[in-house]
Order: structure tokens, then C-alpha cells, then sequence
């Protein structure tokens, strides 16, 4: 692109969405921002943030959906459903049974049989139960469905859900709506090392710079909602995470460097071999 | 979902091991309540710093010495609870059943010492009465009914819970306590929360205020939210009608201990805490001792909420409109709305007489407006059966 040309900024050739899609199970999408639906201060608003953030997954929690309602229930109507795949979630399900259960109930009514697995028997930190996660991981997976589980970071627990035909695992940053960023840090690194599948991180990333972080470290994906859905202006906060997470996946293709503890100059030592002769003035 | 089994199925003397109500007996709330009354503004500093807060630092928060530091307790309860809930406020409505009632006790309109119009509602009237509330929005009902054991009987309540479970996705009971085994068969039938006042938490008091009946057994009482627990519920309610004690700020550090108490013994239960102040009703004798006004109500408020700040905090429409409409966003997650407080009321006029008189008589659909008007979303359904 030449300095003051005229036409719209093109895509980043090493890294731009258009080239670099996002694939789950056979799907491909360009937004690596997944949306989370809860805890915004209306329907209206969730919808004009979902398309802020140019989200192509958007996950809504089966019990907050109006099921005699169908597409007429206050969330569904609020988005795109022709463009944006709703990603059902077992929010609520403390355990196996239950889980499976609302993933029946999801499909019973037509919604489409992917779904975002959550067991968190713990109302307080709703920390995933590892256990319960892969026996309904396991159940719902020789059911059909495409599953994308909600995980603490543990690497062999990713493997194992990975084994079970798992679609993406979802390694947590940090407890779901703390805004605290990328604890779980050096886990996520080693399932990302690890990973056959896409790993999105999920729940923790309060501001774009997380999601940045965690796109840098190699994340495929993220999804955000409480940084989104309570900022002061969702909208605008949707957009600034969409610009985040497209600048940390060009970030994490295009290479980055090392870091180092301390500040280096280039050769101090053997710089002398690569230096121009010296010419020695003729007297 | 399993479950340690305690032996609460029989009446004991005492509260039983293993339980949040024998853990409470293990708080020291007399030091706490010396601390509410002495805390400096040091202390109160302290407080409010911490991340992660203990009932030292909520005796802090609700001692005098913090009753000049509401706006900024205000302005973090109220970022607590929308990075924990959001932009979100949970409605449900309660059903009476029955005002029938065998205690006498000295604050409720339903005391069998009374001379009431008494009426209990057929399982069937209670499927009507259901239907009105799911036309008018709402999801989650809670069952209220005065203690008759003969008429408001384990059989008649698992009736009705069946009758409404196959239209609302959350129900509630708020009825006379019970065992282990009575509130297991309740969520069989589709019970899913349990709420249980305590009233007061001070015995001498308790005392008092219970004359005759069974609700005189105060440890009893203690411990229907554990063997609720035990017996698969998955929402517990708790809270102190403000008023009946003298002391605003003992029965506070009571109600933080047990709901600490409960989260800790019960980790699986969503807890919830309600703060009913006294109202007016059929045979109420002149004002109620200790009065919590509305700067204390606030200062308690926003100290629950720093204290717990995952736990869910209940106004009822015993508060005036435009009070509710504004302590909405300090730290409240369920509001109840267009309550009546008689059985009968929301299928047509009712002569029987209501619990309470409602101060809050805006119908629900006027709520949820104000609610959006305000930045919150109201939900109305929070869980899906299958």
C-alpha cells in the first residue's frame, strides 16, 4: 500500500482475517471474537455490540432463552441469526445429567446443536467442574453434537477433552467475569503447545489488551462478555476488543521476537568483526 | 447431586453438627457487635481497601463510623454488583397460598390469634393464580403460606408445587419449616429454593415475638436452610425482619455469619439474603422496637454486598417505589413486583387478609419499565426444565 493512497486500508497481508480463517469442526469463520450475551443492560444493546464486534459466534445461556417464545424470545431477536451461529451454553447444570439435558432441550427446540459446555456446581466463581465436563463432554459428543468445552487451564484435562472429540477446548484466564486478564498464563501456553483443536480462551479478559495478550500467546479464538457487556459504552468496547484480538492474531503470525530481561545493544562485543574498514587517511 | 448425609431428619435439641447453623454458634458476634460500635475511621479505611472482605471488616462497614462514608461504599457495592451480575435485575413474584396459620406471633397479620377472613387456595386456584403471574411476565414464583401443618400439609404443598412446575422453570417456597425428608419430597415434586427467616437472631427476642406454636423452636429454625441443602435445594434464602430487635446492627452481623456459614458449608447452593423491614399489619401492637431508617438500610445494603459479593440481594414490594427505584443499583440483584400478599389476589378481588400491606403496588410491567429506564435488563427466566 503507498503512502497516501486514497483507497480504504487493505487487510493485513500476514495476518488479515480474509486469509486467515478460524475453523471449527469444518466451519469456517473470520471473527475471532466469540460474544457472550449476559449482563448487558438490554437486548437491544447486546445485539449492536455483537455487530461491533463483528462476532460470528455469539453463545446465549439456554435458561435465559424463552423457548415457547422461539425466534421471537428477547435475545435471539436481538441478533443476526442468518449470520451469527448461536452457540448454545449449559449454563446453570451442576452437573453431567444436567448439562446433557439442556444441550437436548437446546436442540428440541431447533437451535443448532452446537453447544458451549459449562458444569460449574459452584455458584460463587462458577469454576468448571473437570470431571462432570467430560463425562457429559463425552455423552453429547457420541450424540452429535459439536462441543466446545469450558475448562480450568489444565493441559491434560485439554487433551483428554480433545480425545473425546471435543471441537475447541476453552481454557479460562481467570474466573469468569473478575476482568483479571491471563492468570492461568503459563497453563494456556502449554495447551495452546499441545492443542489439535482451536483454543479459545474464555472468561477473565477484561480489557482488549488481555485478549490481546492471549491472541499473542497463540489462543485461535476468545470470547468476552463481561468486559463488554457492562463497560460504559458496550458498543464502542465491542469494537476496541474486535481491533484487540485482529491486532494480537497479526502479532502472534507475524512472529514476535524474544523478550530478554534486560536491555541488549547489538554485539557490544564482536561488533568490531561486521564494522565498515576504517579508512585511514593518507598523510 | 450428592450430598453428606447429616442426621437432621429428627427435631433435635440444639442445632446439629455439621451444619451452618451449629457454624454460626461458633462466630463470636458479641466481639463482632463490640467492634461495630467502636471501629475507627482507620478501620473503616481498611474495609473498604480490601479485595476480599471478613466480618471484621463489615462490622466496619456498618458502624457509626462509616455512616459518613455511604457515597463511596455506594459507588463500590454498586461496581461490585454489576461486574458480578451486570446490568440485570431478577424479578419473580410470591403466590400465597394460605393464610392459615397455628403460631401466634406478634408482627404477622396471619397470627392465629387474629380475627382474619381466612382462605387457602385450591391446587387448582393455585394453577390459576400461577397462570396470572406467567401472563404478566413472571418465571419464578415463591410459595408463601402461614404454618398449619393439618391444612397447608406436606401433601397439599408438594400439590402445588407440582401444579406450577410444569409452567414456571423456578419455584420457591417460603412455608413453614420442615425435615429432611418433607423438603426432599418438595423437589421432587419441582421445588428448587428454599427461604427461611429467621426473623431474628436474637434468642430473647425470638422469644418474645413467637408466643405459641411451633415456630417457637428457634434452633429448629436455625437449620431448615441445611436440611433444605441436604435435601437438593439449590437456592437458599435467608434474612432478619428488621424492626423485631432493638439492635439494627446484631441482627446484621448475625444474618452476614450464617450466609457465610451456608456458602461455606453448602458450596454447591446459591445463597440469597432479603432485608424486610417491619410493616403494618392486622394486629401489629404500635411501632416496631428497633427501626432501621433508610441511611442504615443503605449502609447495610452496601456492606452486604462488599461483604458477599456473589451472594444475590432481595427487596421485596414492602418497600415504598421510589425508595426501591433507588437503592436498585446499589447491590440488589431480585426485586419481587405487583405483589399481593393474599391468597386469591392475582386472579381476582380476594376478602382474605394479606400478610402485610404492600407499599410498592406498581403491576409488574411498570417495574421492569422504571428497570429499563434505569440501564438494567429485567429477567424474567433463569433456568429451563426440561
Amino acid at each position: 500500500m503507498s503512502i497516501g493512497a486514497t483507497s480504504p486500508p487493505e487487510p493485513l497481508t500476514s495476518a488479515g482475517p480474509a486469509d486467515d480463517p478460524l475453523v471449527i469442526a469444518g466451519r469456517s469463520f473470520t471473527s475471532r471474537l466469540l460474544l457472550g450475551t449476559g449482563k448487558f443492560p438490554s437486548s437491544a444493546v447486546m445485539g449492536a455490540a455483537a455487530r461491533a464486534a463483528g462476532a460470528e459466534i455469539v453463545t446465549v445461556a439456554l435458561r435465559r432463552v424463552d423457548l415457547d417464545a422461539g425466534e421471537d424470545d428477547d435475545i435471539l431477536s436481538a441478533l443476526d441469526i442468518d449470520e451469527i451461529l448461536i452457540l448454545t451454553n449449559t449454563s446453570g447444570a451442576v452437573d453431567a445429567d444436567e448439562a446433557v439435558r439442556l444441550a437436548r432441550l437446546a436442540r428440541a427446540a431447533g437451535l443448532p446443536e452446537w453447544i458451549k459446555l459449562e458444569v460449574t456446581p459452584d455458584p460463587r466463581y462458577l469454576l468448571p467442574d473437570a470431571v462432570e465436563t467430560l463425562k457429559a463432554a463425552e455423552r453429547l459428543v457420541a450424540d452429535g453434537f459439536v462441543v466446545l468445552p469450558y475448562i480450568n487451564a489444565d493441559p491434560v484435562l485439554a487433551k483428554r477433552l480433545e480425545e473425546a472429540g471435543c471441537a475447541t477446548v476453552m481454557p479460562l484466564g481467570s474466573w469468569i467475569g473478575s476482568n483479571q486478564g491471563l492468570r492461568t498464563r503459563a497453563a494456556i501456553e502449554i495447551i495452546v503447545e499441545q492443542a489439535l483443536v482451536p483454543v479459545v480462551v474464555d472468561a477473565g479478559i477484561g480489557a482488549p489488551s488481555h485478549a490481546a495478550e492471549a491472541m499473542e500467546i497463540g489462543a485461535d479464538a476468545v470470547l468476552v462478555n463481561t468486559a463488554i457487556g457492562t463497560a460504559a459504552d458496550p458498543v464502542a468496547m465491542a469494537a476496541a476488543f474486535r481491533l484487540a484480538v485482529e491486532a494480537g492474531r497479526a502479532g502472534s503470525r507475524a512472529g514476535l521476537p524474544a523478550t530478554r530481561p534486560s536491555a541488549s545493544a547489538s554485539s557490544p562485543l564482536t561488533g568490531f568483526l561486521d564494522a565498515p574498514p576504517v579508512t585511514v587517511p593518507v598523510q | 447431586m450428592t450430598t453428606t448425609a447429616i442426621a437432621l431428619s429428627t427435631r433435635p435439641d440444639g442445632v446439629p453438627d455439621g451444619t451452618a447453623a451449629a457454624d454460626l454458634q461458633t462466630v463470636d458476634l458479641a466481639s463482632l457487635r463490640a467492634h461495630a460500635a467502636g471501629a475507627t475511621g482507620v478501620d473503616v479505611d481498611r474495609a473498604l481497601g480490601r479485595s476480599r472482605r471478613d466480618l471484621g471488616d463489615f462490622a466496619a462497614l456498618i458502624s457509626p463510623a462509616a455512616g459518613g462514608r455511604l457515597e463511596e461504599m455506594a459507588a463500590r457495592a454498586h461496581g461490585t454488583t454489576v461486574r458480578r451480575f451486570g446490568h440485570t435485575m431478577h424479578l419473580f413474584a410470591p403466590l400465597y397460598l394460605s393464610n392459615e396459620c397455628v403460631s401466634v406471633c406478634t408482627y404477622c397479620g396471619f397470627s392465629a390469634g387474629n380475627d382474619i377472613a381466612r382462605r387457602t387456595l385450591t391446587p387448582d386456584e393455585v394453577a390459576a393464580e400461577g397462570a396470572a403471574l406467567v401472563e404478566a411476565g413472571f418465571r419464578h414464583l415463591l410459595l408463601v403460606a402461614g404454618e398449619h401443618a393439618r391444612i397447608v400439609s406436606k401433601g397439599y404443598l408438594r400439590d402445588c408445587v407440582a401444579a406450577l412446575a410444569s409452567v414456571v422453570p423456578q419455584v420457591s417456597l417460603e412455608v413453614q419449616v420442615w425435615d429432611t425428608a418433607t423438603y426432599q419430597g418438595l423437589v421432587a415434586a419441582g421445588a428448587d429454593g428454599l427461604v427461611v427467616y429467621q426473623e431474628t437472631y436474637d434468642r430473647s427476642t425470638y422469644a418474645a415475638v413467637h408466643r405459641l406454636g411451633k415456630k417457637r423452636n428457634y434452633d429448629w429454625r436455625l437449620a431448615a436452610p441445611d436440611r433444605g441443602a441436604e435435601a437438593g435445594m439449590r437456592r437458599l434464602g435467608i434474612g432478619a425482619l428488621f424492626g423485631l430487635h432493638d439492635d439494627w446492627r446484631a441482627e446484621a452481623l448475625a444474618v452476614a455469619a450464617h450466609a457465610r456459614a451456608l456458602l461455606r458449608r453448602w458450596w454447591r447452593c446459591e445463597v440469597t439474603v432479603s432485608l424486610p423491614r417491619l410493616r403494618p399489619c392486622a394486629g401489629a401492637a404500635g411501632p416496631p422496637p428497633g427501626t432501621l431508617d433508610d441511611h442504615h438500610f443503605v449502609q447495610l445494603l452496601c456492606a452486604l454486598r462488599l461483604l458477599l459479593p456473589d451472594v444475590g440481594l432481595v427487596l421485596s414490594t414492602r418497600e415504598a417505589p421510589a425508595f426501591r427505584d433507588a437503592v436498585v443499583g446499589l447491590g440488589v440483584t431480585h426485586l419481587s413486583a405487583g405483589s399481593h400478599t393474599e391468597p386469591g389476589g392475582y386472579t381476582g378481588p380476594s376478602d382474605a387478609e394479606p400478610q402485610f400491606s404492600v407499599a410498592d403496588e406498581r403491576s409488574p410491567a411498570e417495574v421492569a419499565a422504571v428497570l429499563r429506564g434505569a440501564g438494567y435488563d429485567p429477567v424474567w427466566k433463569d433456568w429451563q426444565r426440561s
